[in-house]
């Protein structure tokens, strides 16, 4: 190696904005029972945060705060104790993280989230979530609603799939006016759609300006920074204007050539969601090499807004339907997430595709030799398979990763002196 | 044939891959297809109206050697997708014509678009399985996704399912599972007489051939049980849960009766006995299987059922079977069994009903600690 690669100093606004726009979430999370308003808790992927939102329901995020107590480093005796209470050491660690929480009373009333007021399973993808929030129903007594929302099994959506969800939300609506004693209108909902689709715009503006040389952020490791306002605040109008502000960044980066590191050696693809409990220390082992992340699919998981898709106010259920059904990553097929991933790959020019298999994911994980197969034999594109967990610091072995990822670099610079050479 | 030829035939059907069987019957019924389900729940009944002959792929059991499986899905991945996935690689598969696929689980979900894309000249449906049990939509929305695979096979294999024989084939299953929920009614009768690893056998086959093929064999073996001697021993009586995809092998529910139980509930092979009543009847039969989907489906851990609680099917089956315990038997790294493992051990010791938990793998071979652990429970409840 070179001269050793480092971050710049150069988290700024956006990182931020998303810090106080996040604890301020919180913070009305915590108010909500003083204030009697009533909290309905969703699952990230493929979200219709926007119907809860027009509903006067407050959105809580059970993974949002499971991935929180995993970067303050306070997941392992969450995960313990529900291990303890009979979950399985193979199961979900995030759900265990979460359940814990809840057993230890850390949820409960006079703490600072209280118990959902109603459990709204979005079942997008991950089956998981069905079991997930049949036991936070369970333990928290509140009233579970599941809003089943068919895989991706064709090309697009079919009507009845969409006909399907439409009717279940508004079902779902009903049970929100039951649960907050107030009366939906549309036009507000069409409003706050409104918002999200100048979320959408703005973050998939950020996105297309990190096919940049140097990319302005790293699409994976700082994408989570973005994550936050489009998952959980996405139909506000502080999460519109947080990615204005973003664009107006990132523009500046660009303008300037500055990346997040010293130098852009590398640009990769990451496949999976991160190692919360380190993800420091993880990310450290990238930017020794100077690798910056392009593009992820983790921060698809909400949904996929580069391709183009965007809330549509003058279809509101319609739109949200559709948006659970297919424009997320996780609702989709895992062979339909290679090509996301191959898209990624060719138009943000990436040399590597890095895939981060998480032990107790499997809808994330399942198969991922099989992608790798693919990338590597039928692509030839470069990939590193390494793996952790989202959640439980057991699992993250960083001298084993280390040594995985440094060969991995080393063939890859070895093979661009080689082509440089030619 | 005597009781013991239908069981030695039985035995011979489950220990063929797949493959061998499928190419056996379209030998003897020229022109014909076989498609092959992965658990837990398969719509038969569809497959079959269409003139194929439906049957259960259930893994490779202990008959083969991951070779090539073990690349493309991770250790923390169950056996049965590995060794279903392994069972095309080897060619085993070869004969059966068509896959359908659900989304009873997350491994089950993504094996299914590896198993289209490594084979991209067999058929690959993937089915929705609703997870929302009360919406008034539900019924036809899989009335739909019923009508959709019966599009897809009519599509693919130039067959037709019309209503008349749709119906024909509810009527037919519904003789088929009225049968098969009869031999569970005996074996809760009478446990001496029919041990679990030869009801087992027998479901299995029963996945393997037309439903009119075991209906015939399940007579006679009724003819026979009757008469057929046996004593009452002083045993635990347990209910078998958590082995709904991946088959434990015969071993371990061997073994599980000579560490002195008698099992009495199972929930081994539930998609081929997966309603609890008649489905046939007057109307559209795609409305009819859809609303039983939704109405008269067993309770299984890879179904969201939201008007009763997790445990409540379970305790109802020890209840009614008359049951002293339950073992928990969930295949190693299932994630549907282990989480509703929970919820369900919870409910048993509201109940009172003790209970054990044993992992499997498909490919286990040596029994001992479970065998240990098996008869100090037996002990401890019967001599307690
Ligand atoms: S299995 Fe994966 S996608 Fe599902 S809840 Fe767990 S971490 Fe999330
Ligand atoms: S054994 Fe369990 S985890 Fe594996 S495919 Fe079957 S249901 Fe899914």
């Amino acid at each position: 190696m070179t001269a050793p690669v480092t971050e710049r100093r150069y988290q700024g606004r956006v990182h931020e904005r998303s810090r106080q726009l996040m604890s301020a979430w919180m913070a009305e999370l915590g108010r909500a029972e003083t204030e009697r308003r009533p909290t309905g808790a969703l699952m990230i992927s493929g979200n219709c945060v926007e119907l809860l939102r027009a509903c006067h329901v407050l959105p809580m995020f059970p993974e949002v705060t499971a991935l929180q107590n995993a970067i303050r480093h306070k997941s392992l005796p969450l995960i313990l104790k529900a291990e303890q209470a009979g979950y399985s050491s193979d199961n979900c660690a995030y759900v265990k993280a979460d359940i814990g929480l809840f057993l230890d009373g850390g949820m409960g009333p006079g703490k600072p989230i209280p118990f959902p007021t109603i459990t709204v399973c979005n079942y997008v993808g991950c089956n998981v979530y069905v079991k997930w929030f049949e036991h936070l129903a369970d333990l928290s007594g509140s009233k579970l609603f599941m809003l089943d929302v068919p895989f991706a099994r064709t090309a697009e959506p079919t009507a009845a799939d969409i006909r399907y969800v439409v009717s279940q939300l508004e079902e779902l609506i009903a049970l929100c006016e039951e649960v907050s004693g107030r009366r939906f209108d549309i036009d507000e909902l069409r409003e706050i759609l409104g918002e999200a689709a100048r979320a959408e715009e703005g973050y998939a503006r950020c996105k297309e300006l990190c096919k940049a040389r140097p990319a302005p952020f790293d699409a994976y490791f700082d994408a989570i920074n973005m994550m936050g306002p489009i998952n959980v605040l996405r139909g506000t109008r502080e999460a519109a204007e947080f990615f204005d502000e973003a664009v107006a960044e990132f523009e500046g980066l660009v303008a300037q050539g500055l990346s997040p590191l010293t130098e852009e050696r590398f640009r990769t693809v990451v496949e999976g969601p991160p190692p919360y409990p380190y993800y420091k220390n993880f990310r450290n082992l990238f930017t020794r090499w100077g690798a910056v992340a392009v593009a992820s699919t983790y921060s698809t998981v909400g949904g996929i807004w580069e391709w183009g898709f965007r809330h549509d106010p003058r279809r509101p259920l319609e739109s949200i339907a559709e948006q659970m059904l297919r424009e997320n990553l996780t609702n989709r097929t895992i062979v339909a997430r290679y090509g996301q991933i191959k898209r990624y790959v060719e138009e943000w020019d990436a040399d590597a595709l890095v895939i981060h298999s998480i032990k107790s994911c499997r809808l994330f994980s399942a198969g991922q030799g099989d992608m790798r197969e693919y990338f590597t034999r039928e692509l030839g594109v470069p990939t590193l398979l390494v793996e952790s967990d989202l959640e439980d610091p057991r699992y993250y072995a960083e001298a084993q990763l280390r040594n995985r990822i440094d060969a991995f670099f080393e063939a890859l610079e070895h093979k661009k002196l080689v082509a440089g050479a030619r | 044939m005597t009781l013991e030829q239908i069981l030695d035939r039985c035995r011979e059907l489950g220990a063929e891959p797949p493959g061998a069987v499928a190419r056996r019957w379209k030998a003897e019924h020229p022109g014909s297809r076989a498609i092959a389900a992965y658990p837990v729940w398969a719509p038969a009944e569809v497959i079959h109206a269409a003139g194929m002959l439906p049957l259960a792929l259930l893994g490779g059991g202990t008959s083969v050697e991951l070779t090539h499986a073990d690349a493309r899905f991770q250790s923390f991945v169950c056996s049965i997708a590995k060794s279903s996935l392994e069972l095309g690689f080897q060619g085993l598969l070869q004969g059966v014509d068509g896959f359908v696929f659900s989304n009873i689980c997350d491994v089950a979900r993504n094996l299914a678009s590896i198993y289209r894309r490594n084979f991209p000249d067999v058929f690959v449906e993937y089915l929705h399985l609703p997870q929302n049990s009360t919406s008034p939509a539900v019924a036809a929305y899989t009335a739909d996704e019923l009508r959709r695979l019966a599009a897809a096979l009519e599509r693919a294999f130039d067959v037709v399912v019309t209503p008349t024989a749709l119906t024909k084939s509810l009527e037919t299953y519904d003789e088929l599972r009225a049968r098969l929920r009869a031999l569970y009614t005996f074996r809760i009768e009478e446990p001496q007489k029919l041990s679990t690893t030869e009801l087992y056998v027998v479901l299995r086959a029963a996945t393997l051939v037309p439903p009119e093929e075991s209906i015939a064999w399940l007579d006679t073996l009724f003819a026979e049980l009757v008469g057929r001697p046996g004593r009452p021993r002083d045993r635990l009586r347990v209910v078998v849960e958590g082995a709904f995809c991946e088959q434990p092998p015969l071993g371990l529910l061997e073994m599980l009766e000579e560490a002195g139980c008698y099992v009495v509930e199972d929930d081994l092979l539930l998609g081929w006995r997966w309603f609890t009543g008649a489905v046939a009847g007057p109307g559209d039969p795609f409305e009819r299987l859809g609303a039983a989907y939704v109405d008269r489906s067993v309770p299984s851990s890879t179904r969201h059922e939201g008007r009763v609680h997790r445990a409540a099917g379970l305790i109802e089956k020890v209840r009614r079977a008359r049951a002293d315990a339950v073992v928990f038997m969930p295949a190693k790294f299932c994630e549907p069994a282990l989480f509703d493992y929970v919820l369900m051990k919870q409910g048993l010791e509201r109940a009172g009903i003790p209970h054990l938990l044993v992992e499997f793998e498909e490919k286990m071979w040596t029994f001992e600690r479970t065998r240990n652990e098996i008869e100090t429970f037996v002990e401890s409840m019967l001599f307690a």
